[in-house]
């Protein structure tokens, strides 16, 4: 188990000052002059070493990601923005740095920015996020009083200035071309890569788009040593990382834990186990709604990383684990997805418009077991046919939870739709 | 022009109060001057909050002139996105969270509470304009499901009593706690803490 020396977010559940003498006597702050004195290559080098990936879900290197912005600004400006449309069923740990660890979010943007040649940084919120959002702006305010940020931003001689924008209501925007769209104040529809962000992202300039977790974690990674987080998880999946744990638990949390921690132990440890014990468990989503449900036998031993829930066809994504008993109705949990990708579809590529709602009604129908056997072959060759056709990702994320409860419920849906045959012919 | 789901009654006019211009300038601010069109959603936010909750046509158009923008493009996002009502809504905008995480600790039970003691379904307003009841996607706060929203803040780790004495101390012009209903400050464990024991969370980042 994770020592508390190595937790990143000391303050994750509010029981101490949120604000800046808290966050201080908590290390935050400290040094972070020296911080940008490493420089800027310096500061992307250690990130990329500490073999930090994106907390948003794709889990790709946010060093790698940070060098992709241009060394030398043409005469455009440069964009950090941040990430924290924080939407994906089942997550809700950015949420919780917001509203208590708010400095380690508005340091990790001033050294970020620094590193990749951006004044400028903007934090987009999702707007039901209201609270969440005023306790950032008073940090912020704070940061801005101190000195901390804007002009010559903690006596660095570089100026940065950091703006919150409240997001209003799509889930959408937390894809980054979408969320770009959005802040230039239109509709949130992704758009077509390349141009990357990273050569044309907010009002056409270089722009890197992060999720709140990996930028908040950096100054720690910086000021502790990018051996020290590279050490913690897995070679290829190293340090900590905040979980979700909900649904079927004694007791739902969030927790900062080792990256690679098993599944079982992360659950049985921290969330008071499987409501009516292990054995009572049919099965776990565990990295947010996009990502395929797994199974008892599988979660029996799956390690908590990138590397590993990929090997089972499944995904860390936001490490957003929602566990299901025995009690669930699997079809019926899986079709309540289906409805929100309906629902949540921007509507600007056909195979996705089109397909969550075809794929939603389906499931409907899979729920009650109106439908035949072949229909099942028929809604998977379907999800096939949306997965990868779309400017965005969340084509794939309508697909990926229908073909995951095929691949392991499939027996279930089967006799579903058996019986209510059945019942039909009796009736 | 009409557009889907909007009100039939529409005022003439509308225009920023001069505190809410005020806020206005400051969310202009945060962008470059020739990108006062990323302004529009902070602006079409202020304008419903002045509007009793909901979105008048005349309110985009005055956002659209403010900024500079073809009236279009602000209806564009003042109908794409779920934030903004196009329709009046009842004081109290109790939005009910319904999706996996929140269904499988119960949310059923808070919908059907909400239904009995509102007497409304969902999409609707009662008679005196107190509620209207929304069922919404996920409002992330997934530990602490099942939960609503109502206006501004989160009601967490309800069941159906919690979710009932909340919006009868709200038919009754009290303030209910916000944030979780049960014995916990936010997202920890709620048998006791697994990490983050008091003495140690000093100073470890440093």
């Amino acid at each position: 188990m994770l020592k508390d020396s190595d937790r990143i977010f000391t303050n994750l559940y509010g029981y101490h000052d949120p604000y800046l003498a808290g966050a201080k006597s908590r290390g935050d702050w400290d040094g972070t002059k020296k911080l940008i004195e490493m420089g800027r290559d310096a500061i992307i080098e250690d990130v990329k070493d500490s073999g930090l990936r994106g907390r948003g879900g794709a889990g790709f290197s946010t060093g790698l990601k940070w060098s992709f912005m241009p060394k030398e600004s043409d005469g455009r400006p440069h964009y950090l923005v941040v990430n924290a449309d924080e939407g994906e069923p089942g997550t809700c740990k950015d949420r919780e740095i917001m509203r208590h660890d708010p400095h380690k979010l508005i340091e990790g943007c001033l050294v970020a920015s620094f590193a990749m040649g951006a004044h400028v940084a903007y934090i987009y919120v999702r707007g039901e996020f209201y609270r969440e959002i005023e306790a950032l702006q008073r940090a912020v305010d704070e940061a801005y009083d101190a000195g901390l940020i804007g002009k010559n931003a903690c006596g660095s001689g570089y100026d940065f200035s950091l703006h919150i924008h409240r997001g209003s209501g799509a889930y959408i925007c937390g894809e980054e071309t979408a969320l770009i769209e959005s802040l230039e104040g239109k509709k949130g529809q992704p758009r077509l890569k390349p141009p990357f962000p990273a050569n044309s992202g907010l009002y056409g300039c270089p722009t890197t788009v992060n999720n709140v977790e990996s930028i908040a974690v950096v100054p720690t990674i910086l000021r502790r040593g990018k051996d020290w987080f590279a050490n913690l998880g897995r070679a290829n999946n190293t340090g900590t990382k905040l979980f979700n744990i909900s649904g079927h638990v004694e007791q739902p949390c969030t927790i900062e834990e080792e990256m690679s921690i098993p599944l079982k132990d992360l659950i049985e440890k921290h969330a008071g186990g499987v409501r009516g014990g292990w054995d009572n468990l049919l099965a776990i989503i565990p990295g947010g709604a996009s990502v395929p449900c797994l199974p008892k036998g599988i979660c029996d031993t799956v390690l908590m990383d990138f590397d590993s829930l990929r090997e089972q066809q499944s995904g860390l994504g936001t490490a957003a684990i929602m566990v299901m008993d025995k009690s669930t109705d699997i079809v019926a949990a899986i079709a309540r997805l289906s409805s929100f990708y309906k629902h949540e579809s921007c509507g600007q590529c056909t195979p996705c418009r089109e397909g969550t709602g075809w794929m939603s009604r389906m499931m409907s129908r899979m729920v009650t077991g109106n439908a035949t056997v072949e229909e099942i072959d028929l809604l998977e060759q379907v999800t096939r046919q949306v997965e990868g056709h779309t400017i965005c990702a969340l084509g794939d994320a309508a697909a990926w939870p229908i073909q995951g409860l095929i691949r392991h419920f499939r027996p279930e849906m089967e006799a579903r739709i058996d019986r209510a045959k059945k019942h039909a012919v009796a009736a | 022009m009409t557009m889907v789901g909007q009100e039939d009654y529409q005022p003439d006019s509308f225009e920023f109060a001069p505190a809410t211009m005020e806020m206005a300038q400051s969310e202009i601010a945060k962008y470059p001057d020739v990108r006062k069109a990323s302004a529009v959603m902070p602006l079409l936010d202020l304008a419903q909050r002045q509007n009793d909750g909901w979105l008048p046509r005349a309110a985009m158009d005055y956002v659209a002139r403010l900024l500079e923008m073809p009236p279009i493009k602000v209806y564009e996002v003042a109908t794409f996105y779920t934030m903004y009502n196009l329709k009046p809504v009842g004081r109290h905008h109790v939005q009910v969270c319904t999706n996996l995480p929140c269904w499988l600790r119960g949310s059923d039970h808070i919908v059907n509470a909400c239904k009995k003691k509102l007497g409304i379904g969902f999409g609707e307003t009662t008679t005196n304009g107190d509620f209207t009841l929304t069922e919404v996607e996920c409002l992330g706060a997934c530990v602490n499901a099942p939960m609503f929203q109502i206006n501004d803040d989160y009601y967490e780790d309800l069941d159906a009593t919690s979710a009932i004495s909340i919006l009868t101390q709200l038919e009754l012009g009290e303030t209910p706690k916000p944030g979780s209903q049960i014995d916990r400050k936010s997202c920890e464990p709620i048998g006791g803490l697994t990490a983050l024991f008091e003495n140690n969370v000093k100073k470890t980042n440093a």
